[in-house]
């Protein structure tokens, strides 16, 4: 299977994954606690990216509402713990299905009733801030005064309840993100995958070949979501607190997607790439703000916008296809 | 006792919604000619609403009388950033213009960040406090005169695009864009005065909402989803949609706070969003794609 998977892979490319890979490993033995926390948010939005990347880089399903799947995963897999004492990983399940559950619902519908582009956008947006709006009325969960998890005792690691310190999560989300980024890989290149990029290029096309385009729809919407869901579990136990203004807030969407965007789209590595240059951007942007004594509220985003706007103008197809281009490991990966 | 509240309220979100119905018509005329979809409508609202302020302190002038200049300063703002940026992304997918106008958006929420600090604003005109008495009904004065101008206005851009050889020209990018180049006409200039015409919308609805409402520069995501819903729900590209979709929402969202918790209204909003995408998903005036 590995080698079914590597194949078809230039050379170059396999040292450069595996170059990634070892610095990847040995970061946290290098990186201060500040460094690591910002490791550990690259490599959260690689993986969320990477989950969204299914359903609109594969797929062609444009999702503005991804937040609601991570919200969902991360209130279940809470709840869970702190009402039942379900750990996490147990838990885990029960994100994937309710979160699978929830996007099989709305993409039921939506490809149902025949709703796309533009308009099955919006109505991701519209359930999204349903969930947010309905979590805050919910007393069960804390409502908008938030839910909170026992807070970490930092001197143990205790993986099997995901209580333990920053080089613990680190782990785990590096782990996630290798065992998304494998996943895709396979799923990008089975007889789905196919389909699923012939729906993409031209839907009718791909239905009149006679391709089920509903039923392959649905799978990518339900596996994002379930993907995403627990990306939604990391949070939980990793920030200890859960906000529904925070978590389901359109703006955790947008930001979710912004990396395989940039990186580029329906890319294996776009995501990854996109979350390292757009969460390094943000870190090094505040530096050289405090550095010229600029770093008013809103300095930061307004310049972070003009480096969004100048990539999507200069690279409309993400980082990616340009930087492989350049390292002469274009190929490695459709 | 209890009837007349229900009308008060139910008035109250009528008016309310014809103003959201212009800000949205913006957005309509937007989508339905240059087929972007503008998701830096609300930003833009908030900046009209800021000047509108820094007009009023400044020079005490009357947000009403800023209407027109205010949709002056928006068009051209409009047409550059068509004529500018947008313009070379029309024909790539959606989520190239989704990222493009996201980047606006966040650049506009932070400069007025930047300039105007976070606190909410608003202004206190000499009539905030008046309201007319038709027997049980009474209407604040302030959502009458919002109001009125909001239809002004919704008419006379309906009579642009009816009868000027302008307005006529952009229907015809909007029908035929192939057809249109065929016969001659400077697409690119026209789609950039679409988008001015829709900002110039926007701007005048944000002079009259900042009667109406605070503004803070948080305010413009909420605004341009309330965008969304109003035209998607009276059909995305038609304009008479537009006003019925903003006085469906402004009552929605009145009797919702008046009849559950306020905080909980736009619930109310997304879940008629919702039911109008699953059946009609071409909106209650729109025509079927």
């Amino acid at each position: 299977m590995l080698r079914d998977a590597l194949s078809g892979a230039p050379r170059r490319g396999l040292a450069l994954l595996a170059f990634l890979l070892a610095v990847l490993c040995g970061a946290p033995w290098l990186a201060g606690d500040y460094l690591l926390t910002v490791l550990i948010t690259i490599l959260y939005f690689a993986y969320t990216g990477q989950a969204w990347n299914v359903m609109m880089g594969f797929a062609g399903q444009l999702s503005l509402g991804h937040a609601m799947y991570v919200g969902l995963g991360a209130y279940a897999a809470a709840l869970l713990y702190v009402y039942l004492g379900i750990g996490p990983w147990i838990g885990m399940l029960a994100a994937i299905a309710i979160a699978g559950a929830c996007g099989a619902a709305i993409g039921f519908l939506a490809f149902r009733f025949g709703v796309g582009g533009v308009y099955f956008a919006i109505l991701t947006i519209a359930f999204a801030e349903f969930a947010r709006i309905g979590f805050d009325h919910i007393g069960l969960v804390g409502g908008s005064a938030g839910f909170f998890l026992p807070v970490a005792n930092y001197s143990r690691n205790d993986l099997w309840n995901l209580r333990g310190s920053p080089m613990m999560f680190y782990y785990v989300m590096l782990g996630l993100t290798v065992a998304g980024f494998i996943l895709c890989h396979l799923l990008l290149r089975s007889r789905m995958g196919y389909y699923w990029q012939a729906i993409r290029e031209d839907e009718q096309a791909a239905r009149s070949l006679g391709i089920d385009t509903f039923r392959y729809k649905m799978m990518a919407v339900v596996i994002s979501a379930g993907m995403t869901a627990i990306a939604g579990v990391f949070f939980a136990f990793y920030y200890n607190n859960l906000f529904p203004e925070q978590v389901f807030h359109i703006s955790r969407s947008i930001e979710l997607i912004l990396g395989p965007i940039i990186g580029g789209i329906g890319t294996l590595f776009g995501p990854i790439v996109g979350a390292f240059l757009l969460t390094g951007l943000s870190e090094i942007m505040q530096d050289l703000l405090a550095a010229f004594g600029l770093d008013v509220p809103g300095a930061k985003q307004v310049f972070y916008g003009i480096c969004l706007l100048v990539v999507v103008l200069m690279l409309p197809n993400g980082v990616w296809p340009w930087l492989a281009a350049r390292l002469g490991v274009s190929g490695a990966r459709p | 006792m209890a009837a007349s509240i229900y009308l008060n309220v139910a008035v109250s979100g009528l008016l309310t919604g014809l103003v959201y119905g212009l800000m949205a018509l913006g957005l309509s005329v937007i989508f339905g000619v240059v087929r972007v979809v503008n998701f830096a409508h609300g930003e833009m609202m908030t900046v009209a609403m800021y000047l509108a302020i820094v007009a009023f302190n400044a020079f005490g002038l009357d947000p009403l009388v800023m209407v027109v200049p205010l949709a002056g300063v928006l068009f051209a703002l409009g047409y550059a950033l068509q004529a500018g940026i947008i313009n070379p992304f029309i024909n790539r997918p959606e989520h190239s213009q989704f990222i493009l106008l996201v980047a606006v958006a966040l650049i506009i929420v932070n400069l007025l960040l930047i300039v105007f600090g976070p606190d909410a604003r608003n202004v206190q005109t000499s009539y905030s406090f008046d309201s007319f008495a038709l027997g049980a009904l009474i209407v604040d004065a302030t959502k009458v005169y919002a109001a009125g101008v909001s239809v002004l206005i919704a008419a006379a851009l309906f009579a642009f695009f009816r009868f000027a050889p302008l307005g006529k020209a952009i229907r015809a990018c909007a029908d035929n864009y192939t057809g249109a180049l065929v016969v001659g006409l400077d697409i690119k200039r026209l789609y950039a005065l679409t988008f001015g015409i829709g900002a110039a919308c926007v701007g005048a609805a944000g002079a009259m909402l900042v009667l109406l409402i605070d503004v803070t520069p948080a305010l413009g995501p909420a605004y341009t989803l309330l965008a969304f819903i109003i035209v998607i729900t009276g059909g995305l590209g038609s304009m008479p949609g537009a006003l019925l979709g903003g006085v469906l929402i402004g009552l929605t969202e009145a009797l919702a706070g008046l009849l559950f918790t306020p905080s909980a209204k736009s619930m109310f909003s997304f879940g008629l969003l919702v039911l109008v995408l699953l059946f009609r998903p071409q909106g209650l005036l729109g025509k079927r794609a």
